[in-house]
């Protein structure tokens, strides 16, 4: 069995186990080490795109332990997918951290900056490639504990906002695994099993008398996932703690809102399927409380006071729109689900990244969107924001405005149209006037009074930095020139999605393994 | 047997949320211990306990406990382990920052509380 699926786990793992070797002193082989593993992950995800593609669903049995019983690593194109988004980000990030002189540099803040960010990139390839529900609660742990010190990195004027921020997150994130926790025990004492094609091939033939225990298992669950894509009672803690982290850290945190949103959809459309058991648990609530989340970011935008503000509530509204369209739980929303999410997740990461190169040039000003003095390198800035503002607001030279016209049509003409589309059309126009609003006084108005603190941080002047906001950049404005294969590739992948059995026999084998039913 | 351990789990939840609510940081921290704690027993309990079923494989023994629940709990216990003393160094930072453990003192009106344990985070 070749090693390929499991090999963008392995990378980060052994990177960062190295880089602990090495030491924290050695900032210069940490810092090949981490582009080298982002490089080669970026390899590994896109190879093993390639595969998925043909249409074949790789299970990777560890120890060689059959399914049921073994922990699996599956590879379908979601997975490959979303494993070279996971790679683009972490390299445009990476270059974001690593740059600059030894003053301003992220990763001199903490001694241990790569190590973490590697053991982040392992969670999440991890989280994204397992098909064992335990294995995906370890997952997510790695890569919230990796969130957590990630986050503590920065500036150290802000301590005490970011100490306070973080104690709620990790509060929070910890009490949902309790309940992740409580909802897989609950999974085995209804079913027996663990296994996402196994929890899906029983589920099926679920008697009826069982069905209330596995029923809360599954909302439990499903709970779970939509706390960590911050859907509308509970997404007050996002803003908060994204817009606190350090520019490199939170245009990665993007994507882990994002890996509740896919986990939902991997475990609603292949865990759950048309089962009785978990008939009714997304509908007709999940619509609305994401067409809520999105009202709720657009209004929270408005009322930002810093631009990494606005991105943080600019990921609410990005993760309400996707969840609209996860609530029907139809192969065409999935599709438009799914050319919306890379994109979207690109461009709010950009805007993180634009954060952290405002706030480095306007001094004490920081990123806050009042007039202040003109921020050195404006000239290649400007260019940057635009893109990310017309990518934002889905405006109709990029991709976004096709995500949205895909998303605006997956509904089709039921009783949902009417609100979906004039909740996302305000909300739409509603991004494009807070970036519109905060170009003025970021860029155009500038006073005449001189930066005197400037130069403690204007380290992120390097070049590595502005490589890092132009990958990102690129990469979604790449996703507009290739807009047609993509669409197409979206297609495929929510076509694979909903053939469970396709799925099931890759993991189990076709003939699964029978067990005896327990008392 | 069964109602026991349940008793136990409830009770367990029942203090660590109460324990949860409260505005200092330290109860929070106590909280999601006992908490850990319920999640833990729970999952134990999942595995369905009987009184004559050793977690061990011997000959002519009969039935056997299920091995996966054990296994389950041992993994959640270490991440628990691991996140609860992140909690505390983290609560220790803050206290040090704010030079006292009220988490949500001054929302709801109590002032910043001294206490010993400030004194001994810096």
């Amino acid at each position: 069995m070749s090693v390929l699926p499991i090999l963008p786990i392995l990378l980060p793992f052994g990177a960062a186990t190295i880089m602990l070797l090495l030491g924290p002193d050695r900032l210069t082989a940490q810092r090949v080490l981490a582009l080298g593993s982002g490089v080669g992950g970026l390899f590994a995800a896109a190879a093993l795109l390639a595969v998925a593609d043909d249409g074949l669903i790789t299970a990777y049995l560890l120890g060689n332990w059959p399914a049921p019983y073994g922990i699996v690593m599956v590879v379908d194109r979601l997975a490959a997918m979303m494993l070279v988004l996971v790679a683009v980000l972490a390299l445009g990030a990476l270059l974001m951290a690593i740059g600059g002189s030894d003053a301003a540099r992220l990763d001199g803040k903490g001694r241990h900056f790569h190590v973490l960010f590697q053991l982040q990139l392992a969670g999440l390839a991890g989280a994204f490639l397992t098909g064992d529900l335990f294995n995906l609660f370890v997952f997510f742990e790695i890569l919230l504990l990796a969130s957590y010190a990630l986050l503590m990195h920065g500036p150290a004027p802000a301590e005490e906002a970011r100490v306070r921020a973080g104690l709620i997150y990790v509060v929070l994130n910890l009490v949902v695994s309790s309940l992740f926790l409580l909802a897989l025990a609950l999974t085995y004492a209804s079913l027996g099993t663990l296994n996402l094609a196994d929890v899906a091939r029983l589920l099926a033939v679920l008697p009826a008398a069982d069905a209330a225990l596995a029923r809360t298992a599954m909302a439990l669950m499903a709970a779970v996932f939509l706390l960590k894509a911050a859907v509308l009672p509970m997404s007050l803690w996002l803003p908060q703690v994204y817009s606190r982290a350090p520019a490199a850290a939170a245009a990665l945190f993007v994507i882990l809102t994002k890996v509740g949103i896919v986990m939902l959809l991997r475990l609603a459309v292949t865990g759950w399927g048309g089962a009785i058991a978990t008939a009714g648990l997304l509908q007709p609530w999940l619509p609305v409380l994401a067409l809520g989340t999105i009202a709720l970011g657009t209004v929270g935008a408005f009322a930002a006071t810093r631009l990494a503000e606005v991105a943080a509530w600019l990921v609410l509204v990005s993760s309400g729109t996707l969840l609209f369209a996860l609530g029907f739980l139809t192969p065409r929303g999935t599709a438009a689900l799914l050319f919306y999410l890379p994109q979207s997740t690109l461009f709010c990461a950009a805007l993180f990244l634009l954060a952290g190169h405002v706030a480095a040039r306007r001094g004490a000003l920081g990123d806050r969107v009042t007039r202040g003095p003109a921020a050195s390198g404006r000239g290649w800035l400007l260019p940057a924001w635009g893109v990310a503002a017309v990518g934002l607001a889905g405006l109709p030279p990029l991709a976004g405005f096709l995500g949205k016209l895909m998303m605006l049509q997956a509904v089709g003409s039921g009783g949902w149209q009417g609100p979906w589309w004039t909740v996302l059309l305000l909300s739409s126009l509603g991004v494009l006037l807070v970036l519109s609003r905060a170009t003025g006084p970021l860029f155009w108005q500038a006073t005449e009074a001189p930066l005197d603190d400037l130069p403690a941080q204007a380290g992120v002047a390097g070049v590595a930095p502005q490589l890092g906001l132009w990958l990102l950049l690129a990469a979604g404005v790449a996703m507009t020139v290739w807009a047609a294969p993509m669409s197409d590739f979206a297609a495929r992948t929510a076509a694979q999605l909903f053939e469970r059995q396709a799925y099931q026999a890759a993991v189990l084998g076709d003939v699964p393994v029978q067990r005896e039913r327990r008392p | 047997m069964a109602l026991a351990l349940a008793s136990i789990v409830a009770m367990l939840v029942g203090g660590g949320v109460w324990l949860l609510l409260r505005p200092r940081s330290w109860s929070v921290v106590l909280g999601l211990t006992l908490l850990g704690y319920a999640v833990n027993l729970f999952i134990l309990l999942s595995g369905r306990i009987g009184s004559r079923q050793p977690p061990l494989l011997l000959e002519g023994a009969g039935p056997i406990a299920d091995p996966l629940p054990q296994a389950l709990v041992l993994t959640a216990i270490v991440i628990g382990l691991g996140m609860t003393a992140f909690l505390v160094a983290l609560a220790l930072r803050g206290v040090a920052s704010r030079g006292a453990d009220a988490d949500d003192a001054d929302r709801i009106g109590e002032g910043p509380i001294d206490h010993h344990d400030a004194g001994d985070a810096e």
